[in-house]
């Protein structure tokens, strides 16, 4: 009856979807104010029914239901209640209704928050959003219906992929689909203005804390996804460059370019054509990662052409989303005004420069995940594309625009002295150098890229505190002016500073542990002692234990500093799950400060001893945590005054309503 | 991973579940520099039952198959190239990780430098545009002058 009911609300949720996706856009263009009036109500509806919806496909997971198909076959009755829960999105169906929610989350947000907004803006903007979250239902209705019952229903379900049950499964799609499905309000607002044909410094304002959101939680999701990876598949690696995580690596890259943009836009009024196709792009490059994750065209253009159903489904909405608005962006980015003017050298020119390499770098992403696809599909000639490619063209693209950091927030609008910044940076530039030189010392000259890679990092991590210290003008007035200064500073400034900071940090963990892990393979019994990063790892035994669905080999480890006393013991363990068959190896990790000793458990050797694996990961978990200062400062410059008061002035708001 | 996820969508787990594991001891070569070249080649060469995973990562049984067989030709004396083209000439290029600069893959190689100049010069118009006319004011169009001619025209209410 639940399950009924969950299917009831999400086809009804479709049905009012499609009437939130055509009344308001018909309003906003016959000036109707009741037509336009609906969208509030329905957005919040649609919301509560897809809700509604989750929740009963969360019932039937939670007291396993098996006469549901999907939670037949995601799901075992013996699974631990956690895995019950993020079950319901470890799969097609389930995620696919996840998105759907999110997509509808924030609509509603728009709907809650959009007071302020035209009303004509917001009947579009909301129009919009339904018309993305009607073909989304639809294609959840028509070929991925999760409430599909079996019958006679079976007594034990087939478990969900044992690499899925960790944590985070909880936590990685939830955060990635936040980011994901965030920037459709940046599409929205986007179509939105160029349906209205009107667009100003406003506007940006507007989109600028949608943006923050959307890039605040993706960031949150790969970075997340990446230390899921690092610890679950047991080899340490922490990024593939595999289409997958391209897949969310690309709107990434364009939400940044998006967010750096939009700040062009609000502060000088510029950049406004470029910042409306951009948030197009973002969007469309989130709904080409849907595509490429959902339809299986990613493993096989083949299977793709044997099983068209789901995949054509998404692809014409692929089609239909990007190519519609880029039709209408050509078709009316020309009714647009032209922003305001700004020197080449100048933050304006920064941020362009900025914009040009992160575009850069996501087409650059683009064509390396679909060039084998399109390749294959034209010619039949098949090759590969990985991460030896990406690194060798990511990577320099990458390098200007970190060395350009710094400059950024220091130049002045407007107008630059290129000079005088550079002067500014000067103590920056040269403790950078003092690092380059330490390493390359250390290393006796032979770790070059290491050294100027942490040269790199040092420079980020200092040019972004000098912003802070000479905003401040600390050690030029006195300690409590500058103080006073720094409490006073808005809270985007802060953003900056520590997203900035948080760049070089990431740098730092991805040099460090890139140029100076060390990794050994070898054949261990208890009591033989291997060393790793300036400890000692020593095996003492292997144990079996069984839990409630799987069997667990554990090695138990102990760790001795370099004076051979006992630091603390690690566990490295093979699972096994009798259900699918499948074996999962949980690595075993132990954090030193920022770095850590990584322990994989190989197999059985002949005689008698077991396959190690050891890394020593200098700095590694600096990678992640740069990660989470980003969104920190994500988060401090989401709560800036300006865009929590939301400010609009009243006056525009009335001047709109006088010319709608 | 999300990576994880559509491999369970398709099926595809062969990689992860085998119970064998990426290069094991008894594959190594007792030669350090060989091992170190074995291990560089093998980062390069895609295995090709797995999505988008090198041999060197990689589990299942063809990765192994063709970690030894790297090895054994680097023992008998191949340069880091020849095992490369010996792989190519048996596999075919899907074997290469990082695809050879040819024809076909003249657009791949090609497209970052390109679009990082096609987007300088596109900001570079763009500039001088502005500057040659930096008080760009649009004329009416006929359509937009009627629109005027009839709101003046109109009777004040």
């Amino acid at each position: 009856m639940t399950v009924e009911l969950g299917h009831f609300a999400l086809v009804l949720a479709l049905a009012l979807s499609i009437v939130q996706a055509v009344l308001p856009v018909l309003g906003a263009r016959r000036n109707d104010e009741r037509m336009m009036a609906v969208a509030v109500p329905a957005a919040f509806t649609v919301f509560a029914l897809i809700a509604l919806s989750f929740v009963a496909l969360t019932t039937a997971y939670v007291l396993s239901d098996f006469s549901v198909q999907n939670v037949f076959e995601n799901s075992h009755s013996q699974k631990p209640l956690l895995y019950k829960f993020t079950g319901v999105w470890g799969n097609h169906e389930g995620s696919m209704l996840l998105w759907v929610l999110i997509l509808s989350f924030f609509s509603a947000l728009v709907a809650f928050f959009g007071n302020n907004l035209p009303p004509a803006l917001k009947a579009n903007v909301l129009g919009v959003q339904a018309w993305i979250g009607s073909a989304f239902l639809l294609f959840i209705v028509a070929t991925s219906n999760p409430f599909t019952r079996i019958n006679p229903a079976p007594i034990e379900g087939q478990d969900l992929n044992p690499i899925l049950q960790d944590i985070g499964l909880a936590i990685h799609p939830p955060m990635l689909y936040l980011g994901y499905v965030g920037f459709s309000v940046c599409f929205s607002f986007a179509v939105a203005a160029l349906i209205d044909g009107r667009i100003d410094a406003a506007w940006a304002r507007w989109v600028r804390p949608w943006a923050l959101t959307a890039w605040l939680f993706l960031t949150g999701g790969i970075a997340m996804g990446s230390y899921w990876a690092y610890y679950e598949l047991g080899w340490g690696g922490w990024w593939f460059w595999d289409p997958v995580e391209n897949a969310s690596f690309m709107p990434w890259l364009a939400g940044t370019a998006l967010l750096h943009s939009a700040l062009v836009m609000e502060k000088r009024s510029a950049l406004k054509i470029w910042t409306i196709l951009l948030a197009i792009l973002t969007f469309s490059l989130s709904l080409l990662g849907t595509f490429l994750v959902r339809s299986g065209v990613l493993t096989s253009v083949h299977t793709f052409a044997t099983d068209p159903g789901r995949g054509l489904f998404i692809l014409a909405i692929l089609v239909l989303f990007i190519g519609g608005s880029l039709a209408l962006f050509a078709w009316r980015a020309q009714t647009l005004e032209p922003g305001g003017l700004f020197q080449p050298i100048s933050r304006e020119g920064a941020l362009v420069f900025n914009n040009l390499f992160l575009t850069t770098a996501a087409a650059t992403v683009l064509i390396g995940t679909l060039y084998p696809l399109l390749l294959e599909s034209l010619t039949g000639e098949k090759i590969s594309v990985g991460a030896p490619f990406f690194n060798l063209t990511f990577g320099p693209l990458m390098l200007p625009l970190l060395a350009a950091v710094p400059f950024g927030p220091l130049l002045a609008w407007k107008r630059g002295d290129i000079l005088a910044v550079a002067q500014r940076l000067m103590a920056a530039f040269f403790i950078a150098l003092i690092a380059v030189g330490l390493v390359l010392y250390q290393t006796s000259a032979s770790g070059v890229l290491a050294a100027f890679g942490i040269g790199l990092a040092v420079w980020l991590m200092l040019g972004a505190i000098t912003d802070l210290v000479l905003k401040t003008g600390f050690g030029k007035t006195s300690a409590s002016t500058a103080f006073q200064r720094l409490v006073g500073l808005p809270r985007s400034v802060f953003g900056t500073t520590l997203a900035h900071f948080a760049l070089g940090v990431t740098l730092l963990g991805i040099v460090a542990v890139s140029t100076f892990a060390t990794e050994s393979v070898l054949v261990m019994k208890p009591g033989d002692t291997i060393a790793a990063g300036g400890y000692t790892l020593r095996f003492d035994r292997t144990e079996s234990v069984k839990s409630s669905n799987y069997t667990e080999d554990q090695g138990h480890f102990t760790v001795l500093n370099s004076s051979g006393t006992e630091v603390t013991v690690l566990l490295s363990s093979k699972r096994f799950f009798p259900v699918r068959k499948m074996q999962t190896t949980e690595a075993g990790i132990k954090t030193f400060w920022f770095s850590q000793l990584y322990v994989s458990l190989g197999d059985a050797a002949k005689d008698g001893g077991v396959v190690v694996r050891v890394w020593w990961k200098p700095l590694v978990t600096l990678i992640w945590l740069g990660g989470v200062a980003m969104m920190g400062g994500g988060c401090l410059s989401l709560f800036d005054r300006r865009l929590r008061i939301g400010a609009p002035a009243k006056a525009k708001l009335s001047k709109a309503r006088a010319t709608a | 991973m999300k990576r994880l996820l559509v491999l369970i969508i398709l099926g595809l787990s062969l990689c992860l579940a085998g119970a064998a594991q990426a290069v094991s001891p008894d594959e190594m070569l007792s030669n350090p520099a060989l091992e170190k070249r074995a291990r560089t080649i093998s980062a390069e060469l895609r295995c090709m039952v797995c999505q988008n995973e090198s041999i060197d990562d990689s589990n299942a049984d063809l990765a192994k198959d063709l970690r030894l067989l790297v090895r054994e030709r680097l023992v008998a004396g191949d340069t880091d190239q020849q095992v490369l083209d010996f792989l190519v000439a048996r596999y075919g290029e899907f074997v290469l990780l990082k695809p050879r600069l040819q024809f076909s893959t003249l657009l791949l190689w090609g497209f970052p430098i390109a679009a990082l100049v096609a987007g300088g010069f596109a900001i570079l118009i763009s500039i001088r545009r502005r500057r040659a006319n930096p008080a760009q004011i649009t004329p009416l169009t006929d359509g937009e002058k009627r629109e005027l001619k009839k709101i003046f025209a109109a009777p004040k209410e």
